[in-house]
């Protein structure tokens, strides 16, 4: 039996790793999972979110101000660390929601337990290889500038751009550690598994791939080759959106989430 | 003290063509096989010389680089190990924590040192961020790598009577035993590089010797870190030998001549950063405090004079450079007196890696550069009596 137990306001303690942790609104739970880019671009959607529904929303260990446990260096690691958090929160009709990163953390634990989860939302998924060795399935982002990666990765690159001169340290040094967690957990092989795809065909519960349409760091046809690989799966492009739809169009994010999880 | 000739090997034909990167990215169709064929010879040449000059001989590797060709060091080492027959050879570096395969670089270490009869000096390094895009290995656990890749090194070379068992975080062995075993015992010496004080300090707990580059007037600090943390470990001031710098040095009796050449030389400097952004500062690399510092725009200085104004080393002056402890350059009264100077700010350097080809500089230029210095400057530096290792000690101490 899981010994850890909630700690103070905003975080939670499972197996001795202390994780900041967002918990909004009442209803039916949603376990919120967000993308290498960190749980700030993610608040507007989870608020909306957490008007029907209650969201839990961790920071990743490694990412915000969430604890890392040493040896903790893969994808692998992140799913094992979320399956006894879900076995510690012991949520009934749980919808798990990911984003890139967090959508590749929900697909590894999919595939090793599907117990505690009842249907799976993935935006902008990465994970997988689809592509030839040859083939760059997802674009390197640590090798362009980084008006180049808001090109890429977002509808309007003004969405992504943040004045680090004038945030609040806290978010200046979360940026830092996401750019620094993103590498630790998908430098190489770069953001995918290759022993997920083969895996894939175990998530047989409802699953939603969502994809802002003008992601440029994934092709919609990596998203829709990667959602034909689990059984069942559905494919809803979201408009006027890039990389991470639930930060540039929280609201439609957050209404094809919940239309989903009320089995629409 | 002694001094250790070094040159990047450069390619500099294409150093005015490069559409803003000279690494990483810089297509290879530029490299002519034939051009670099003849700056090979000929810098193996003038490694060759300084063996005959009394000079030592320091080698390092970059990758996918114009500004430095040697890629893969162990050939230089080789070519060397056989074609010297005096001066020691110094690896500075080895990035061991990109290899993939620690056995193979105590393999090729050793190798080395029984070809050379025991004149290999075996740095090992973690690399500079530009190397990452070349190995792809994973910025975040870079130095874990290292450290796992030093100990299985130095396990490797000091076990003779039976294979050893290794299954670590990265690399897994279960019948080590090296052929041939290595000729100084226990092992080569082993040298490191830094900039910074936390890093200091873990060398000078391990009495490793420690050099640093392009940190000027701003070497002393360093140098009190390892001299504190070697004193707490050991009980003794660290001697001169201890410690290690590269400096850039221009010699000629003729001052104008000297200032052309320690203007060439410098060249080194002025391309070594042209590289494309996002290959600078990979996630990781850094700690996450000096990445914030970057977000917010603070970038300190690397480089200050003597009278502590900051510099840009990249850019500034050859006068800037020369104030700054960066370029050693004059005549050879003049380049001897440098050099004292920067010792006595060290509080003693027992090893000056000599940057005495860069960029243009004629193989005339260069042979007569590393010969005046061999006999005018050498001799004086090798009867220099470093500042007393106790009292600099005992002043970090206290």
């Amino acid at each position: 039996m899981l010994q850890a137990a909630r700690s103070g306001e905003g975080s939670l303690v499972v197996e001795g790793l202390r994780v900041d942790m967002i918990e909004r609104g009442s209803g039916s739970p949603i376990l919120f999972l967000h993308g290498e880019n960190g749980i700030e671009p993610a608040l507007a959607a989870i608020d909306e979110l957490a008007k029907t529904s209650h969201v839990i929303a961790p920071t990743h260990p490694g990412f915000g101000g969430s604890e890392l446990a040493p040896g903790m260096r893969s994808v692998d690691d992140l799913s094992y660390f979320y399956l006894d958090l879900l076995d510690q929160l012991d949520l009934p009709d749980l919808t798990v929601v990911g984003v890139s990163l967090g959508a590749w953390i929900a697909a590894e634990i999919a595939v090793k337990s599907a117990a505690r989860m009842a249907r799976l939302v993935m935006a902008n998924a990465v994970g997988v290889k689809v592509g030839t060795r040859e083939t760059r399935d997802i674009a390197d982002i640590f090798a362009i500038t980084d008006q180049e990666y808001l090109e890429l990765a977002y509808c309007d690159p003004n969405a992504g751009r943040r004045d680090f001169k004038a945030l609040p340290d806290a978010e200046v040094h979360a940026a830092a550690r996401a750019r620094e967690a993103t590498a630790r957990f998908a430098w190489s092989p770069y953001f995918h598994n290759p022993r997920l795809k083969s895996r894939l065909h175990r998530i047989r519960m409802p699953t939603l791939f969502l994809w802002g349409v003008h992601d440029r760091m994934l092709s919609e046809a990596y998203g829709r080759a990667y959602c034909a690989m689990i059984p069942g799966a559905r494919f809803e492009p979201i408009e006027r959106a890039g990389h991470f739809p639930d930060h540039e169009q929280p609201k439609i994010f957050a209404e094809r989430v919940l239309a989903f999880a009320g089995g629409k | 003290m002694k001094v250790y000739q070094f040159s990047e090997q450069p390619y500099y034909p294409t150093w005015n063509d490069h559409s803003g990167s000279l690494r990483v990215i810089l297509p290879n169709r530029k490299c002519d096989p034939h051009v670099a064929a003849d700056l090979f010879h000929r810098y193996y040449d003038e490694y060759q010389l300084c063996d005959e000059l009394g000079l030592n001989v320091m080698l390092n590797e970059h990758h996918q680089s114009a500004t430095c060709m040697s890629s893969a060091v162990v050939v230089g080492l080789s070519i060397l190990a056989r074609a010297t027959k005096r001066a020691r050879l110094l690896v500075l570096g080895y990035p061991i924590g990109h290899r993939p395969d620690p056995l193979r670089v105590a393999e090729e270490l050793s190798t080395i040192d029984v070809i050379s009869r025991g004149r290999l000096d075996m740095g090992f390094i973690k690399g500079i961020p530009y190397e990452i895009a070349a190995s792809n290995r994973n910025p975040t656990e870079l130095m874990d790598r290292f450290w796992e890749a030093h100990d299985f090194i130095l396990k490797a070379m000091t076990t003779h009577d039976q294979n050893f068992n290794w299954e670590g975080e990265f690399f897994h062995y279960r019948q080590v035993n090296i052929w041939p075993r290595v000729w100084q015992e226990p092992h080569p010496p082993v040298w490191s590089t830094t900039g910074s004080t936390a890093q200091a300090r873990v060398l000078g707990e391990r009495g490793y010797v420690m050099a640093t580059l392009g940190t000027g007037f701003g070497t002393r600090k360093i140098f009190d870190a390892y001299r504190k943390a070697y004193l707490a470990k050991f009980g003794k001031a660290p001697g001169a030998d201890r410690f290690a710098y590269l400096g850039l040095v221009a010699v000629s009796h003729d001052e104008a001549e000297a200032r052309r050449r320690g203007q060439i030389i410098a060249g080194y400097l002025r391309t070594s950063a042209i590289v494309h952004v996002p290959f600078r500062n990979p996630p990781g690399y850094m700690p996450v405090e000096d990445n914030a510092r970057m977000l917010r725009g603070e970038t300190p200085p690397r480089g200050f004079t003597k009278d502590r104004r900051p510099l840009n080393i990249h850019a500034c002056s050859t006068e800037d450079l020369i104030d700054a402890g960066i370029l050693f350059c004059g005549t050879p009264d003049q380049v001897y007196g440098q050099l004292v100077e920067f010792c006595e700010h060290c509080g003693g350097m027992g090893n000056l890696l000599m940057m005495g080809h860069g960029g243009e500089l004629t193989p005339a230029q260069t042979v007569d550069n590393l010969t005046l210095f061999s006999r005018e400057v050498l001799p004086r530096l090798e009867a220099y009596r470093q500042p007393d290792a106790e009292a600099a000690a005992a002043a970090v101490a206290a």
